[in-house]
Order: C-alpha cells, then structure tokens, then sequence
C-alpha cells in the first residue's frame, strides 16, 4: 500500500521512552521552578535560575518534541541564530532604559 | 532527461532539491513560529520594561488559587505535548486511529488548561479587581501587560484547538499525511513552549509570599 510507505518514510530519531523522559525531566524542572518561588531567594538570583530553566525547557521542547535535533543543521541555523540575535538587540536597546528610568525617580 | 539533471546537481543550494530536507507546509510552519516567538518575546520585553522601571509592582497571585492553578495548567500544556508527539508518532507508523485519540487527548489537556486559566482570570477580576486599565494598587500598567500577554497565549491556545479539531476530523476520515499532524504539531508546541517563559515571569514572579 503506497499510503502507508508515504507515511512510514518519516520514522526518526526519538522513541516513546525518550518523550517520556523529556516530559518528566519538564515537569520536574517546572517543580522546581515553583518551590524555589517559596524560598526567598535574592531577585536576581530567582531570575536568573528561572530564566535558565525556561530557557532549557525551551530547548527540550524545540529539540524532542518540534523534532529539530533529527532534522538538518541547516534548518536550525536558517531559524535560530536571527532570532536570537533579534531578541539581544531588543534587550540591548531597551533593558538599560528601563533601569535608567529607576535612577531618574525622584526619591 | 531527469537523470541528467540530478546527476548535475551535485549541492543541495543549486536548486531543484529541498536543502532543509522539509516540506514546504513544515518550513512554512516553523517560519510562521520563528515570527511569533519575536511576537512573544516583544511582548515579554514591554513587561520586563514597565516592571523594572516600576517601584511598587504588585504582587497579587496566591499560592491558592493562583499558583496552584497555573501549576496545574503547566502540567496540562506539558502532558499535551507529550501526547501530541505521540500523536505524531502513531501517524508515522500509518496509526490513524491512534493518532486520533492522541490528538484528542491533547485537545482535552489544552482545553483542560483553558477552563483553568479562564477560571483564574475570572478570580482576578472579581476577587482582587484586576482589570486590563485598573486594579487597587494603582498600578494600571499590571493588568494591561498581564492580560495582554496571558491574552495573547490564551488565544494561540483557543486557534490551536480548532486547529487540532480539524486536523483530529480529517485524519480520521482517512484525509490528511502524517506531515500534516506533524506540523500542527509543531504549533501545538511553540504554545506549549511560550507558555514555559510566561508561566515563571509573570506568575512566580509576583507570587505573594
């Protein structure tokens, strides 16, 4: 049957266990993510761990879930590297103002 | 005549050939994704903005209901993915009929995490008076950027249930490949994976302590 070649030329890379360690490993950084907002931690501190954890989670996600690891470099590097040069230049340019504003206020 | 052209195309650039090896629908998809991640990101940066230059930023979110709540809807968009990229893999496998009841199960966990979120808006704005242009602690630009970027995702979420309703109707009706789960899934996942930055900075940012 011709569908069914069709269909079963995509079959790559991860398996189920893998998914299946991939949401645990999600949820269990999300567990943590929560707790540590109970725990009084310096602000930047807290942001910063947080942020790094999102950020993993992030890439989990792009690379089991969306599949990105499996398929070629040349994807990856069409998509990511624009986007993240675009995200530091809006952090560049506007992150500082903002700080700045804070020191301007009248005390 | 083909054979001569192949055999002549010795890079993947020189045309003729797909040099991501995708199909045109899941480039498509992952493009449409890169621009709403700038969407996102834009969005998380007006917040990051007005909440640093803002000194006495509230911080109104309980652990009951308000963190347990959105603990609760991570879990349900996390199950999601994962039930989706089953979804995925039984249609890969010429699975239709599996594929279906994954896509369904995703759908109950993104329609799972709508009636809480919902929920949670709704305790906002009755119990601690929230709204998008005011709430008690004088704070407008609160509820402006809350309910803009929660909006916002809510709404991808609510888009990305019609979109798995169809896909869900049509795969099993015998229509649509499994490069066309695929690519819905692939949505499925950037909401699932903005929802994993909205999730820390707005909610267990502004938890009260």
């Amino acid at each position: 049957m011709s569908l069914h070649t069709e269909e079963a030329e995509h079959i790559s890379g991860a398996t189920t266990r893998t998914f299946l360690n991939v949401w645990f490993a999600l949820l269990i950084m999300t567990g943590v993510e929560v707790f540590l907002a109970y725990e009084q931690l310096p602000v930047v501190i807290f942001l910063t761990v947080l942020l790094g954890l999102s950020v993993i989670k992030a890439a989990l996600i792009i690379a089991y879930f969306m599949h990105l690891k499996f398929e070629k470099l040349s994807l990856f590097l069409t998509l990511f590297p624009m986007l993240i040069l675009c995200i530091v230049l809006m952090l560049l340019i506007f992150m500082p103002d903002s700080s700045r504003s804070m020191l301007m206020r009248p005390r | 005549m083909s054979e001569v052209n192949t055999a002549q195309l010795t890079s993947v650039w020189a045309g003729g050939r797909s040099p991501y090896a995708v199909n045109s629908k899941k480039f498509g998809m992952w493009l449409f994704i890169i621009s709403d991640a700038l969407t996102f990101s834009a969005l998380l940066m007006a917040y990051t903005y007005v909440r640093l230059a803002t000194p006495n930023w509230p911080t109104p979110f309980h652990f009951s209901p308000s963190i347990i709540f959105s603990t609760i809807m991570t879990f349900c968009l996390l199950s999601s993915s994962l039930t989706m990229v089953m979804g995925v893999h039984a249609m890969n496998h010429g699975n239709r009929k599996a594929a279906v009841l994954w896509i369904l199960a995703t759908m109950a966990g993104g329609a799972g995490f709508v009636v809480l979120h919902l929920n949670e808006w709704l305790n906002l704005i009755h119990n601690e008076h929230v709204t998008p242009f005011d709430n008690p602690w004088g704070v407008p630009l609160f509820g402006g950027t809350f309910f803009a970027l929660t909006g916002l995702h809510m709404t991808h979420v609510i888009i990305g249930l019609i979109y798995l309703g169809i896909v869900a109707f049509a795969v099993g009706r015998g229509k649509f490949k499994a490069e066309d789960v695929e690519v819905s899934g692939l949505y499925w996942h950037f909401v699932d994976l903005v929802w994993m930055f909205i999730f820390p900075l707005v909610y267990l940012m502004s938890a009260k302590i």
